[in-house]
């Protein structure tokens, strides 16, 4: 980072009269404006954007890109969310014209190239989850939540059946319980043991007769298995409810273990974690879900179907789907790029994403426990929980201390304070696709960081363009937007006011 | 194996270091009865360039926007995108980043997202915009479910029968499993009437639903819709064309309360339907129901202006069940895109699209009336989208079909939605069509016409 200063807002940067964008000579006759739309509905002016050169705009977005850590440029173990590398490839073929100019209206006809991908799509995810029956129009796994305890609750609804109640462990995401709660449902927590499994006792305390879901995450947010899955599933079964599976960590369990072969009736994948689609500073994402055959009547339309003449279409003729969750088909592009990725990897090559992944964290976590200790397990999956407790306790160094002075290592921080029942959480993700120098390095500023001098850290990060910004202010008197202000003529200029276009 | 750094070595010295033998060790908390014992059933791996052959030849069997002229709108167009939007959203530093939990790891993001939260309110005249949905149909759900957490009212939400039926179909999912019934008043003439809204509200609906210009392309007469709704005490929830506001008037000069958009046109690509972009934004006194992500603008421990994530307390992490919203991942690069976009665009380069696209759409309209079998079916104003109606009986989706082979995506088949309207055709027209590709258009429909 040469840069050191954040560049000016856009419209701090606006200079009346600057212009980019020019459109062609019109080309049909012109006739006056007020021929074509009344004046009542037009504006009295252009909208109040900022004026910019084309260069303004480059520079603009090219220097604020370099205030931000990535994969391209960091290690960014940000747990929970699989911050793997993202193929190139993958860029350059969903950006295909075949690929990414198709209208979501056009003619079966002229898209049997793209319902061929998306249902071969389809029929991978079934696969790999063990459970056939696959709808990829979820926008993000949230959504994926959504639609699939909206297939349950239909279901319920189509067999006479009354559940109100939707079961969720507390180390859960944040996200199943407010979906259960969007589906009509009514979020039960369950709690975990001391080993950071479901509490079983706790679990059929709560398994009345209510209950339509269990959801559960597997491996679960601590990074552990929790083996007693099977049982879990024969109980919930045995009442006629359902098991959902949270499929945000299935990068642990490629090719190793498959979601419906343990009992699970219903999950969704996050795409854009494990089929390495780019997470976009925040999305796009895509959420598919995959659930038993018995429930796919209940899936979203439109599906991808093939006719006998194999040719593709798009099936909207399901009389039981649940309707829609957004617009058009789904995250295409995403999809695309988790396409590209699984035919990248093959069956071999998805298994040692999980291997890999699981080594890289035990690896880590080897290197670093005697220092931060991790409350549930010596051994994990593809992530572990340290708790800086002791760290607290002893020095007053907190979780978030450590995370924001890794950054000064060059590394991003952590998850922190995630999952809600490890106190002062440290949720470590190496992914499968960092080396073991990175992971040795990171190992490396995590022990030097335990004996930093705890002033320093709860200064920390030094080396940033900005610190430890005051988050309290911003929530107490938000500012949301920038607002042209009238009364406050700018100290730096002499060119005149550095505001948008008033007209 | 693609993209794993561990060599044969790195593998046995980590093993070790853990204090195991082998790969499948690290599995042994997951019950052996459960464990795959062969491997899954897909196909063996592609090298990049078996990968690049292979897919290229799924994506040639496609008639793209850029193989045939694109006629097609119904919520996602074919506008121009600028290069630089391209080239600055694939820099790496934006696309593998992710949600800027950390801030001082993540300014640029924060930064952007603030301009975006800007930008969309100065366009719309709305008091605050939320940093992205997923796209203009969720959009339309959320903008409900906002308005019923913001008041007591659960009795109805009442939808105009010319908002986007796919946009009205995931309200009507969202509202399956809670208590207000969805309630759509059908248009005439492809346009709501006053009466046949107002006849539709009750005292206990929370919000209603409109959309400018409408699904058929019309525009509403949209002020009197707004204000018998609000008279009723009704949240006032409006869709909008975010190019269209390059043009027309802004909501937040019509009065609405909540505005969404599907803000693909700005920048995004068409991608044969997302990831697109749900722009939302409301009235300052809806901030506290506001659903997703919030950038605000604080300082830093030295007093520097920086960017922060902001009243996370309305979200999922924090609140759990309790949240505005179950959104965590948004569309935070199509938001970045619609930003550089606009940034590129400027007042006067998006009024020159708004323009330009009414002013082609326009003469498209002549043009296709002008062909024997075809008319207008509506006579409102219109936007830059328009219905025809297709005479003498004849199958729409034969016309469109023949037209296709003629070499044009010629319009949407709307009796997909309207029953009443089957033998419709929705034809959308952008700035990037020009006089010979209209003239051509009709002429192909002439032709189709003549031999279907």
């Amino acid at each position: 980072m040469l840069k050191k200063d954040q560049p000016p807002l856009l419209f701090e940067t606006s200079r009346p009269g600057r212009r980019i964008a020019v459109a062609p000579p019109l080309d049909v006759p012109e006739r006056p404006i007020d021929d074509l739309i009344p004046a009542r509905h037009r504006a009295d002016t252009p909208p109040p954007l900022p004026e910019l050169g084309e260069l303004d705009v480059v520079r603009h977005y090219t220097n604020l890109s370099s205030f931000n850590m990535a994969i391209d440029a960091n290690f960014y173990p940000l747990g929970s969310c699989t911050m793997k590398y993202n193929p190139k490839r993958n860029e350059r073929l969903a950006a295909l014209p075949g690929l990414a100019g198709l209208h979501p209206y056009q003619d079966e006809s002229s898209i049997q190239g793209m319902l061929q991908l998306l249902s071969e799509l389809q029929e991978l995810l079934g696969e790999i989850a063990g459970l056939p029956a696959v709808s990829l129009q979820p926008a993000a796994g949230a959504q994926g939540e959504l639609t699939a305890l909206m297939v349950a609750a239909a279901a319920f609804r189509d067999r006479g059946e009354r559940r109100t109640t939707v079961l969720v462990p507390d180390s859960a995401h944040g996200t199943n319980p407010a979906s259960a709660q969007l589906a009509g449902f009514q979020a039960v927590t369950v709690k975990s043991d001391a080993r950071g499994l479901v509490d079983l006792d706790d679990f059929r305390a709560k398994l009345t007769d209510e209950v339509g879901v269990f959801m559960i995450t597997n491996p679960n947010t601590v990074g552990l298995f929790d083996p007693q899955i099977g049982t879990i599933a024969r109980w919930l079964h045995d009442r006629g409810a359902l098991l959902y599976l949270d499929g945000a960590n299935m990068n642990a369990i490629l090719g190793v273990v498959r979601p419906g072969d343990m009992g699970v009736d219903l999950m969704h994948y996050n795409p854009h974690k494990t089929f390495s689609g780019p997470h976009g500073g925040g999305g796009p994402g895509a959420g598919p879900i995959a659930v038993r055959d018995d429930l796919a009547p209940y899936l979203p339309s439109p599906v991808v179907g093939r006719r006998d003449d194999g040719t593709f279409f798009l099936d909207h003729d399901r009389p039981k789907a649940i309707g829609r969750v957004r617009a058009f088909f789904g995250n295409v592009g995403v999809l695309v790029r988790a396409y590209c990725y699984i035919r990248s990897q093959g069956p071999e090559g998805l298994k040692a994403v999980a291997q890999h992944a699981v080594l890289n964290a035990n690896y880590l976590l080897a290197l670093v426990k005697h220092a931060y200790p991790v409350p549930m397990g010596e051994r994990c999956m593809h992530e572990f929980v340290a708790s800086a407790r002791a760290l607290a306790r002893d020095r007053g160094v907190r979780a978030m201390d450590i995370g924001k002075r890794l950054i000064d290592y060059g590394f991003h921080a952590p998850t922190v304070y995630f999952p809600l029942i490890v106190s002062e959480a440290l949720m470590i993700e190496p992914t499968e696709t960092e080396s073991r120098e990175t992971l040795e390095a990171f190992a490396r500023a995590l022990l030097a960081i335990a004996e930093e001098d705890p002033d320093l850290l709860h200064r920390a990060p030094l080396t940033t363009p900005i610190s430890r910004p005051d988050e309290v202010a911003a929530a107490k008197r938000p500012v949301l937007r920038w607002s042209p202000s009238p009364v406050e003529p700018s100290a730096t200029s002499d060119r005149g006011p550095r505001t948008v276009p008033s007209f | 194996m693609a993209y794993i750094l561990n060599t044969d070595d790195d593998t046995r010295e980590m093993l070790r270091a853990i204090g195991l033998d082998s790969l499948d060790q690290l599995f042994d908390m997951v019950p052996a009865d459960f464990r795959l014992d062969r491997p899954l059933d897909v196909p063996p791996a592609l090298t990049e360039i078996e990968l690049t052959r292979h897919v290229g030849a799924l994506a040639a069997r496609n008639a793209s926007v850029e193989d045939r002229p694109c006629f097609l709108g119904g919520g996602a167009y074919d506008h121009f995108i600028p290069a630089a939007v391209d080239q600055l959203a694939a820099r790496g530093e934006f696309y593998t980043a992710y949600t800027p939990y950390q801030a001082e790891a993540s300014q640029g993001t924060l930064q952007a997202i603030f301009e975006y939260q800007t930008l969309i309110a100065q366009l719309t005249g709305m008091d605050v915009s939320n940093a992205s949905l997923y796209d203009g149909g969720s959009a339309v759900a959320e903008g409900i479910l906002m308005a019923l957490a913001s008041g007591s009212r659960h009795g109805r939400v009442v939808a105009s029968g010319a908002v986007h039926p796919e946009y009205r179909q995931v309200a009507e999912t969202f509202l399956t499993n809670l208590e207000p019934e969805l309630v759509t008043v059908p248009c005439r003439n492809g346009r709501t009437s006053v009466d046949d809204l107002t006849a539709a509200l009750t005292d206990d609906t929370a919000a209603v639903v409109l959309q400018q210009p409408n699904v058929f392309g019309q525009l509403e007469d949209i002020e009197p819709l707004v204000a018998a709704a609000q008279d009723r005490g009704a949240t006032v929830i409006v869709s909008v064309d975010p190019i269209g506001l390059g043009l027309l008037k802004r909501p937040g000069d019509f009065g609405a309360d909540i505005v969404t958009a599907e803000g693909q046109a700005l920048g995004n690509h068409l991608c044969f339907g997302g990831p697109y972009l749900g722009i939302l934004c409301c009235r300052e006194s809806y901030l506290r129901k506001i659903p997703g992500r919030l950038v605000g603008q604080t300082t830093d421990r030295e007093g520097r202006r920086c960017f922060v994530l902001t009243l996370q307390t309305r979200e999922q992490h924090i609140r759990r069940e309790k949240a505005t919203s179950n959104i965590c991942t948004n569309q935070g690069l199509m938001a970045l895109r619609a930003s550089i976009y606009l940034a590129l665009m400027g007042p006067l380069g998006l009024r020159d699209v708004a323009e330009q696209s009414a002013r082609k759409a326009h003469y498209a309209a002549d043009r296709l009336a002008e062909v024997p079998g075809l008319s207008l079916a509506f006579d409102g104003p219109f936007f830059k989208e328009f219905v025809v109606r297709v005479a003498g009986g004849k199958d729409p989706a034969r016309v469109l079909a023949e037209v296709g082979r003629l070499g044009f995506h010629g319009g949407i088949a709307i009796g997909r939605w309207y029953p009443e309207l089957a033998d419709c055709i929705l034809i959308a027209v952008t700035e990037k069509r020009t006089r010979a590709e209209i003239d051509a258009l009709a002429d192909a429909y002439r032709a189709a016409l003549s031999s279907s």
